[in-house]
């Protein structure tokens, strides 16, 4: 939309050429002016900038759309456009049906807690047809750091639905909904954010996971704003083309340890700061405190912050109560981890 | 008084300097037919020019202008007194809040809320929303909403909810107050509360100084609407915004354009602001975004932040408010006053 061209917005031609004649070609160029600096550039008078800029503006606005249309959409595209089921049924309860399409979902913690399983369990879910509850779509899995293990994948489908994958030819089809990219560098990382772009509008991919984003960003830039600006891009391109295109990302992130020296616990901080954490809609915060692992919706427009105990056994992730403990204050954004002997304590 | 102050281009200004008109005075004493032949245009840019110059002088005490009270534009502190007394306002649902705010959101005014991720900037946003569309008879504005969203956080579903605790509430208000059955049953459905929301789905920065500009002619046609709230201000000003001079000048200008619309249409601009890290005496504090300039073009600026276990609001900045702050809390039902306070169900 900002990209429109001013020649091809219906204004009158004198005013039209004179935008072309001081290089002012596209509609992004024109609004990132102010209305005093186009008057000086152009050479016009204020009350006809004023009235080329209003109907610029109105040409390049996005619709405008009631709530009560958006309800609807959302209750009849519930299928292709509603929510993907985890089926861990405490967190589908608080997410209203499940990980929501069009925003962003980020995963935390430390490391070897689960976030690979939850996000192979994801891409599985994903892949399902729709009379086992999935979504019956293609899936990108964007994998930085080789964790991607399609036995892994394979033997969680079959623990979680045998009557499937047992049969002939499911698995293949399943696994081969399943795109893997590996980008060794943020850069090959941006291009291959391009490449999908394409691909999603042609094929019917409905789960886009990236695998981590910091481990991209923390070999190449050193902390604050480098990385800030190398991601901002990213950020918002994703954001745009989840909205348009009504998949649904998820997205981990990797945790820096900051030691605190009075406490027992050491204290994780997420690793891409507080720009990152304003840009995601849902987060889930994955942690360990005195031996079990917690799975908590620390960010959500829709529910309050609750904290599920979770373990991990052959079929995935697996919640031990699904009612969830509401927390508050500090505690929401706090990751625990209890050094590396708990976490390795995994039944599978 | 500089003929540099008149809104024409810039060559038309230097041919009124070449040919010795240099104050504003010396340009209205002359005819529309001596101008167009001193500094050669037309007939109808002369007349044009005589009327800028007319209209500007007007505004200078200088020229003994003794009916001051109509100025172009201006009014007397005594006819404001009397607007702002009577002048509804707009509640948060949390009686906390609104005794801070001095009943609420004041109309006309442009009001900023910053905090960190997950504080409920959104959740007040949603609620206000709804809030501004009680009917007259329950102390509200009966007006509209616009809801502009820039981060794709706006979930219907969490409206809905909110929709049917606000008419939940009123049908409760009247119940103690009308004992005439009849006169209890609210006419308020969830889904004509939908209905008044207008939501428009921002994706850079150009759309959001677009939609700015486009604004002006929406609200004309649509005069009811009586609440407009962007969710928020900052996110596509953040991301991979090179020259930062720029950026203060288009958000500087954005704000002026708020506030003028605030002040034409008589409504509430409320915008929602993230917070970033800022290096202050020796140590990195949490701050609004945006910079120090923009910090100046609100008229309220209340921070919501964690107070141990309990969210607060504290009122930064604002003409006519004490400094102090509340707690409220965000409940499935909305915004509303933290447990702790409350010892009796207040009925305002």
């Amino acid at each position: 939309m900002a990209n429109k061209l001013i020649k091809q917005m219906g204004l009158p031609n004198s005013i039209a050429n004179i935008f072309t004649a001081r290089n002012i070609i596209t509609a992004k160029d024109a609004l990132s002016l102010t209305e005093f600096e186009l008057m000086e550039q152009l050479d016009v008078g204020m009350a006809e900038v004023k009235s080329a800029m209003a109907h610029i503006s109105e040409v390049v606005c996005p619709p405008c759309q009631t709530a009560l249309l958006l309800m609807e959409q959302r209750v009849r595209d519930e299928r292709s456009a509603g929510h993907l089921p985890t089926r861990l049924r405490g967190l589908d309860e608080a997410l209203c049906g499940g990980i929501p399409f069009g925003v962003v979902t980020e995963l935390v913690g430390p490391a070897g807690i689960g976030k690979t399983q939850f996000c192979l369990k994801l891409s599985l879910l994903a892949s399902l047809p729709e009379n086992c509850g999935g979504l019956d779509g293609r899936v990108i899995y964007i994998d930085v750091e080789s964790k991607f293990s399609s036995t892994r994948l394979i033997q969680i489908g079959i623990e979680n639905f045998p009557e499937i994958f047992l049969k002939k030819g499911m698995a293949q089809e399943m696994a081969g909904r399943i795109v893997i990219l590996r980008p060794t560098s943020l850069s090959e990382f941006t291009e291959s954010l391009h490449h999908v772009q394409v691909s999603l509008l042609q094929k019917q991919v409905k789960l886009l996971i990236i695998d981590s984003m910091a481990a991209l960003v923390l070999g190449e830039h050193d902390c604050g704003a480098s990385r800030q600006q190398a991601l901002g891009w990213h950020v918002s391109f994703i954001k745009i083309f989840t909205n348009s295109n009504s998949s649904d990302k998820s997205i981990r992130s990797h945790s820096i340890k900051k030691e605190d020296r009075a406490a027992y616990d050491s204290h994780l901080v997420a690793a891409l700061g507080i720009n990152w954490a304003h840009a995601v809609t849902i987060r889930l915060v994955l942690e360990a405190r005195s031996g079990q692992r917690f799975i908590k919706l620390a960010k959500s427009p829709i529910s309050p912050p609750l904290a599920f105990p979770f373990n991990i056994t052959s079929s995935g992730l697996v919640l031990l109560d699904d009612d969830g403990i509401e927390m508050k204050g500090s505690e929401i954004n706090t990751i625990h981890c209890q050094g590396q002997k708990a976490l390795f304590n995994s039944e599978w | 008084m500089e003929v540099g102050m008149l809104p024409i281009s810039a060559s038309k200004r230097g041919k009124l300097l070449a040919a010795g008109y240099t104050s504003l005075h010396s340009i209205s004493r002359a005819s529309a037919s001596q101008l167009a032949t001193d500094i050669e245009v037309s007939q109808d840019e002369a007349c044009e020019i005589l009327k800028y110059a007319s209209q500007t002088s007007a505004l200078d005490p200088s020229i003994g202008n003794s009916n001051t009270s109509n100025l172009y534009g201006g009014q007397t502190a005594w006819t404001m007194l009397n607007e702002e007394k009577f002048s509804t306002r707009i509640t948060t649902s949390c009686v906390d809040l609104d005794n801070i705010l001095g009943g609420g959101i004041t109309c006309k005014e442009v009001t900023e809320l910053g905090g960190v991720p997950g504080i409920g900037k959104t959740q007040i946003g949603i609620q206000l929303a709804v809030n501004v569309q009680i009917p007259l008879e329950y102390g509200g504005l009966g007006g509209k909403a616009i809801y502009i969203d820039t981060e794709g956080s706006f979930m219907v579903e969490r409206v809905l909810q909110i929709a049917e605790a606000c008419i939940e509430d009123m049908s409760e208000y009247s119940n103690h107050f009308h004992n005439n059955v009849q006169d209890c049953e609210v006419k308020m459905h969830p889904n004509s509360i939908l209905e008044n929301i207008f939501c428009f789905r921002v994706c850079s920065y150009t759309e959001q100084i677009a939609l700015v500009n486009y604004l002006d002619k929406f609200i004309e046609e649509h005069k009811d609407v009586k609440m407009i709230i962007i969710d928020s201000v900052t996110f596509h000003f953040r991301q991979d915004f090179e020259d930062m001079a720029l950026r203060t000048r288009l958000l500087n200008e954005m704000a002026l354009k708020l506030m003028k619309l605030a002040r034409k249409f008589c409504l509430a601009v409320v915008l929602l602001n993230q917070v970033t890290t800022k290096y202050i005496e020796g140590s990195y504090q949490l701050t609004l975004a945006l910079g120090d300039s923009w910090s100046h073009s609100c008229t309220n600026r209340i921070i919501l932040f964690w107070n141990g276990d309990e969210r607060h609001a504290y009122i930064d900045k604002s003409p006519s408010l004490k400094s102090a702050s509340a707690a409220y809390s965000v409940t499935t039902r909305g915004i509303r006053n933290s447990n702790s306070s409350c010892k009796r169900i207040k009925i305002v």
